[in-house]
C-alpha cells in the first residue's frame, strides 16, 4: 500500500477499522461518480460517522498535506467527486439523520447524507416539502446538492438550492468549524453561504444543512402541448412568461427525446409533435383553475397543435414520468449517452438547436434534447458507444462545441451539474484569466494549500493556455497574453 | 459608455494607497460604518444595458437611478420582487445591490442576493471582472456576483449587474387584524405553513397589517379565511414601511434592525418595535445599550444592526467570530489588496 500506509495509520487512530478502506477491492466502488467516463481509484476512503471524526480527518490530512475529496451519493454528472489517486475520498454517506423538522419555523435540519427526496418525505406529514427537485432526487444527497447548487424542474418558480438553504455547518480543510447563515433570513458580513453553495466541495466540508420547507401546494395540474415546430414551442414559452405567468414547471422535449421515453414509460406523449411542452400550475384550486385557463389561451395563440390538461394526480404524474425518466430512457436506446448542461438565453433556443442539429451531422452522432425551457437550461444527450474510443472522442468534441456555443450566445457551460473535471477546459472559454485568478485567490482564503477537491471546477491558467492551443477559433488564440509552452 | 474612467480612478488610488468612497446617490450614507475617503461618484455610469421582459432579466449600469429602472419594469408589468428601499430620491441600482437591503416582500419572494444573476465588478486593482451572466441557472465558477450583494462596496465596484425580475402580482389586498405581539407572531408562523399568498406583514402596537398578492381568486379566498378588515388604498402604507417614512420610524432614538428566527418569542427590550417578515425582522427604536440589543438578537437566533442614528464608530454590524473575521479579511485582500475600497464601511477591520 506504499504511500497510503501513513495516512491509513493516522486515520485508524480515531476511526474504526471498518471506516477506513484502502484495499483495492474496497476502494474500487468509489472510482467514479455519475460521470463514469472518468475513473480513478482513491488511495484511501474514509467513512466518518461524527462531526468530530470529520474534523480530525481534515486536520490530519491538512497536516500531512494529503488531498481530500468529499463525496455524497456519487450521483454527480460532472466528476466533481472523482477521487484523488494520492489522497482521501471522504464519504459522507453515514451522515443520514434528519435532526429536526420544525413545522412552525418551516425548516428541516439534516445531515448531508440525507437524500433530497427523504427531506420531503419527512416533512410530508406536516403538509410541507423541500422544493428543489433534481431528477436524481431519489438518490442524490442534500450535501451534494449544496456542493453543486442543484436545480430541478420547478426552479423557475421555487429557485435553486441557494434559494432554499438557510444555513450550513461544517469545517474548513484546517478543521476550523464554520457556520454560515442562520435561521434568520440574513447574516452579518459577506454572504459566505451563497459563496459556499455551488462551490463544488472546494471551500469546505458540510456536516449539517438547514433547509427551508414550503407548504405543499393544494393541487397541481399540467398542460401537455404539442408543436409542429421546435422554434414555435420556444416562442410559446416566451409568450407564457410575457403574459405575466410563472409556471411551476415548464419543460420541453424534442421528438427524438419523446420517442425514446414513450417506449420506456408510456407517458402518452404525442409522437407526431416536433416538440412537446409540459406547463404546470400549482397552488390553491382557484389559482390553478385560473392559471391553467390563462396558459391554455396563451399556448393556443402561440400555435399549439394539440393540448391535453391532466385530469387527475395520476395523469399529472404520468405526464411528468416521461420527462423525469428521460435520461434512463435514452440509456436504453444507446449503449451510452453524454449529458450536457448548458444554459442559454431562451430567445436563442432556435439558433442553438439548429447548431446542435448541424453538429449531429458533422460528428455522425444522434442527440435528442430535453430542456428546462422556463429557465433556459438545455440538456442535449449525445448518443454514443463508449467501447469505441473514436466515438468517445467525437462525443467530447461535439460536447465542447455545443458548450462553447452556449457561451457565445450569452449563456453558460453549466446550469446545474457543475464543472467538476468534465467542463474544466470550457471554463477557459467562459472566464477571462483575471477572473480565474480571483477564483484561486478566493479558494486560498478558505484552503491555502489547495488540498480540498484539488483540480476541479477552476482551471489553472497553464491548463487554459494548453487548451487554447487545441481550440483555435477564427485563427485567434484565446488569452494571447499568456506564455505558451 | 465605458467603465474605463472608473477603472483608472481605482487603479490610481490603489497605486497611491488612497481610500475611495464609492458612492451613487448617497441615500444610504447613514448605513454601516462612517464613509471615508475620496468620493468616487458612479452616477455618470448609468443606463439600462438590456431588458427583455420575456427572459425575466434586466441588466443595468451601477449609476442608473433605481426609480428609473423600476419605472421601466412597471411599464412592462414587472418588478424587482425584493422591493428594495430607496431611502431618498437619488438611490441607484448599484447602491441597491451593494447595500443588499430588501423590503416588505422579502420573506415571501427572497432578498436582493436571490435575484442577482451576474455582475461586472471592478476590483481593487482596477480590473474589470465578469461573473455569472444573464441566465437563471449558472453554476460555472464561484458565485461571486451574489457575494457582492450586501458587501457595501468593500470588495469591488459593481459596474453593471443583471437581475432576475418577475411579473407584478395580478391582484393585491391588504388586511388589518387586531392581535397582540405574541398572538400575531404565533399566527403568522402557523399561516406560513399553509399555502396562503401573504406577501408582506407589519405588526405594530397591537395591529397586524397583512398584504396578500397573487391570482385574484386565491387572494379573495385567503382574505375570507384570515378575517380582519380590508385596508383601502394600501400602497402608501407599504411604501411608508419600506421607506421608513411611517410614524414608527420618527423620533430621536437609534433605530436597530434585528434579523431573527421568525419563531423567536417577543423580545423583551426597552423601546418600541415594528415587526416585518412574518416575525423574522424586528425594528427597534430604543436607546438600550448595544450589548443588550445584540445579546437579545443572538438569543433569538439572529443578529442586530445599528441601522440609523446612535454611535456607529464601534461598528454598526454584529461582530464576527474569529474564523469568519479571518475569512472576511482574506477575501477583502483577494479583491482589494491595497484596502482602498470603502474601508471601514462594513467592519472596522476591513
Amino acid at each position: 500500500m506504499g504511500a497510503a500506509l501513513p495516512v491509513v495509520e493516522k486515520l485508524l487512530e480515531f476511526l474504526p477499522r471498518r471506516a477506513v478502506l484502502h484495499e483495492e477491492e474496497d476502494t474500487r466502488p468509489y472510482e467514479c461518480d455519475g460521470l463514469t467516463a472518468y475513473r480513478q481509484v482513491p488511495m484511501v476512503v474514509a467513512l466518518p460517522e461524527t462531526e468530530a471524526q470529520v474534523q480530525r480527518v481534515l486536520q490530519s490530512c491538512a497536516r500531512m498535506k494529503v488531498p481530500v475529496v468529499p463525496r455524497g451519493a456519487g450521483t454527480g454528472l460532472s466528476g466533481g467527486a472523482l477521487p484523488p489517486g494520492d489522497g482521501v475520498l471522504l464519504s459522507m454517506a453515514k451522515f443520514m439523520r434528519v435532526l429536526r423538522v420544525d413545522a412552525a419555523a418551516r425548516v428541516a435540519v439534516v445531515q448531508p447524507g440525507v437524500r433530497n427526496a427523504a427531506i420531503s418525505e419527512h416533512a410530508a406529514p406536516l403538509g410541507l416539502y423541500y422544493a428543489p427537485d433534481p431528477s436524481s432526487q431519489i438518490a442524490c444527497t442534500i450535501g451534494g446538492n449544496v456542493s453543486e447548487n442543484s436545480g430541478g424542474v420547478h426552479c423557475l418558480k421555487y429557485g435553486l438550492t441557494v434559494h432554499n438553504v438557510l444555513r450550513v455547518k461544517g469545517f474548513a480543510i484546517t478543521g476550523e468549524p464554520l457556520e454560515l447563515g442562520s435561521e434568520a433570513l440574513d447574516s452579518p458580513g459577506y454572504d459566505l453561504l451563497a459563496l459556499a453553495i455551488g462551490s463544488e466541495g472546494m471551500l469546505m466540508v458540510v456536516t449539517e444543512v438547514t433547509v427551508k420547507l414550503l407548504p405543499k401546494p393544494q393541487c397541481a395540474r399540467v398542460i401537455m402541448a404539442s408543436f409542429d415546430d421546435v422554434e414555435k414551442a420556444g416562442e410559446a414559452v416566451a409568450a407564457v412568461i410575457g403574459a405575466g405567468i410563472i409556471p411551476a414547471g415548464l419543460e420541453m422535449m424534442d421528438q427524438p427525446a419523446t420517442r425514446a421515453v414513450e417506449q420506456f414509460v408510456g407517458a402518452g406523449y404525442d409522437l407526431d409533435a416536433a416538440a412537446i411542452l409540459l406547463c404546470e400550475s400549482d397552488g390553491t384550486q382557484e389559482e390553478v383553475d385560473e392559471e391553467i385557463a390563462r396558459m391554455e389561451a396563451v399556448l393556443s395563440r402561440a400555435g399549439a397543435a394539440r393540448m391535453r390538461v391532466s385530469r387527475d394526480e395520476g395523469e399529472r404524474l404520468r405526464f411528468w414520468s416521461g420527462r423525469k425518466a428521460a435520461f434512463p430512457a435514452v440509456g436504453r436506446i444507446s449503449p451510452d449517452y453524454y449529458c450536457m448542461d448548458g444554459t442559454i438565453p431562451r430567445k436563442r433556443l432556435g439558433e442553438v438547436l439548429r447548431f446542435i442539429a448541424a453538429m449531429e451531422k458533422k460528428y455522425g452522432l444522434r442527440c435528442p434534447n430535453v430542456f428546462h425551457a422556463g429557465d433556459g437550461n438545455l440538456h442535449p444527450l449525445i448518443l454514443f458507444d463508449a467501447n469505441d474510443a473514436e466515438q468517445l472522442h467525437r462525443t467530447e468534441l461535439f460536447a465542447a462545441e455545443v458548450l462553447e456555443k452556449c457561451v457565445e450566445v450569452g449563456g453558460t457551460i453549466t446550469g446545474e451539474h457543475g464543472v467538476g473535471v468534465e467542463k474544466i477546459n470550457q471554463m477557459c472559454v467562459q472566464f477571462q484569466p483575471d477572473a480565474l485568478e480571483l477564483f484561486f485567490a478566493l479558494k486560498r482564503a478558505f484552503d491555502p494549500l489547495g488540498l480540498l477537491n484539488p483540480g476541479k471546477a477552476v482551471p489553472t491558467l497553464a491548463r487554459c493556455a494548453e487548451y487554447g492551443r487545441m481550440h483555435v477559433h477564427g485563427g485567434k488564440l484565446p488569452h494571447p497574453e499568456l506564455p505558451r509552452f | 459608455m465605458t467603465p474605463q474612467p472608473l477603472q483608472e480612478r481605482i487603479a490610481q488610488a490603489a497605486a497611491a494607497g488612497r481610500a475611495l468612497r464609492l458612492r451613487g446617490g448617497g441615500t444610504k450614507d447613514f448605513y454601516g460604518g462612517e464613509p471615508r475617503g475620496e468620493v468616487l461618484d458612479v452616477r455618470g455610469y448609468r443606463g439600462i444595458v438590456s431588458y427583455e421582459p420575456t427572459e425575466l432579466v434586466i441588466t443595468a449600469r451601477c449609476g442608473t437611478p433605481l426609480a428609473e429602472l423600476e419605472a421601466e419594469l412597471a411599464g412592462r408589468g414587472q418588478c424587482l420582487p425584493f422591493e428594495p428601499p430607496h431611502f431618498g430620491e437619488g438611490a441607484t441600482f448599484g447602491g441597491c445591490i451593494a447595500a443588499g437591503l430588501s423590503g416588505p416582500r422579502r420573506a415571501a419572494a427572497g432578498a436582493v442576493r436571490d435575484f442577482v444573476l451576474g455582475a461586472k465588478v471592478i476590483d481593487g486593482r482596477g480590473r474589470l471582472l465578469s461573473f455569472g451572466g444573464q441566465v437563471m441557472k449558472n453554476v460555472a465558477g464561484y458565485d461571486v456576483s451574489r457575494l457582492m450583494a450586501g458587501s457595501l462596496g468593500t470588495l469591488g465596484l459593481i459596474a453593471e449587474a443583471s437581475l432576475k425580475v418577475l411579473p407584478r402580482p395580478q391582484h393585491e389586498l391588504t388586511l388589518r387584524l387586531e392581535l397582540d405581539e405574541e398572538r400575531a407572531l404565533a399566527a403568522q408562523n402557523a399561516w406560513g405553513a399553509q399555502p396562503l399568498p401573504i406577501s408582506a406583514s407589519a405588526w405594530e402596537a397591537g395591529a397586524l397589517t397583512l398584504r396578500l398578492s397573487g391570482a385574484e381568486s386565491a387572494v379573495r379566498a385567503a382574505a375570507r379565511k384570515l378575517g380582519g378588515s380590508e385596508l383601502q388604498a394600501a400602497a402608501p402604507f407599504w411604501d411608508a414601511v419600506r421607506e421608513h417614512r411611517a410614524l414608527f420610524f420618527s423620533g430621536g432614538e437609534p433605530l436597530w434592525r434585528l434579523s431573527v428566527a421568525s419563531t423567536a418569542a417577543p423580545l423583551a427590550l426597552p423601546g418600541r418595535q415594528l415587526i416585518e417578515w412574518g416575525g423574522a425582522l424586528r425594528w427597534l427604536k430604543s436607546a438600550a445599550p448595544a450589548a443588550m440589543v445584540r445579546e437579545a438578537a443572538k438569543r433569538a437566533g439572529g443578529h442586530a444592526t445599528l441601522f440609523r442614528g446612535g454611535e456607529r464608530s464601534a461598528g454598526a454590524f454584529s461582530p464576527l467570530d474569529a474564523v469568519l473575521l479571518r475569512l472576511h479579511r482574506e477575501l477583502k485582500a483577494a479583491f482589494d489588496p491595497a484596502g482602498i475600497l470603502n474601508p471601514g464601511r462594513l467592519y472596522p477591520e476591513l
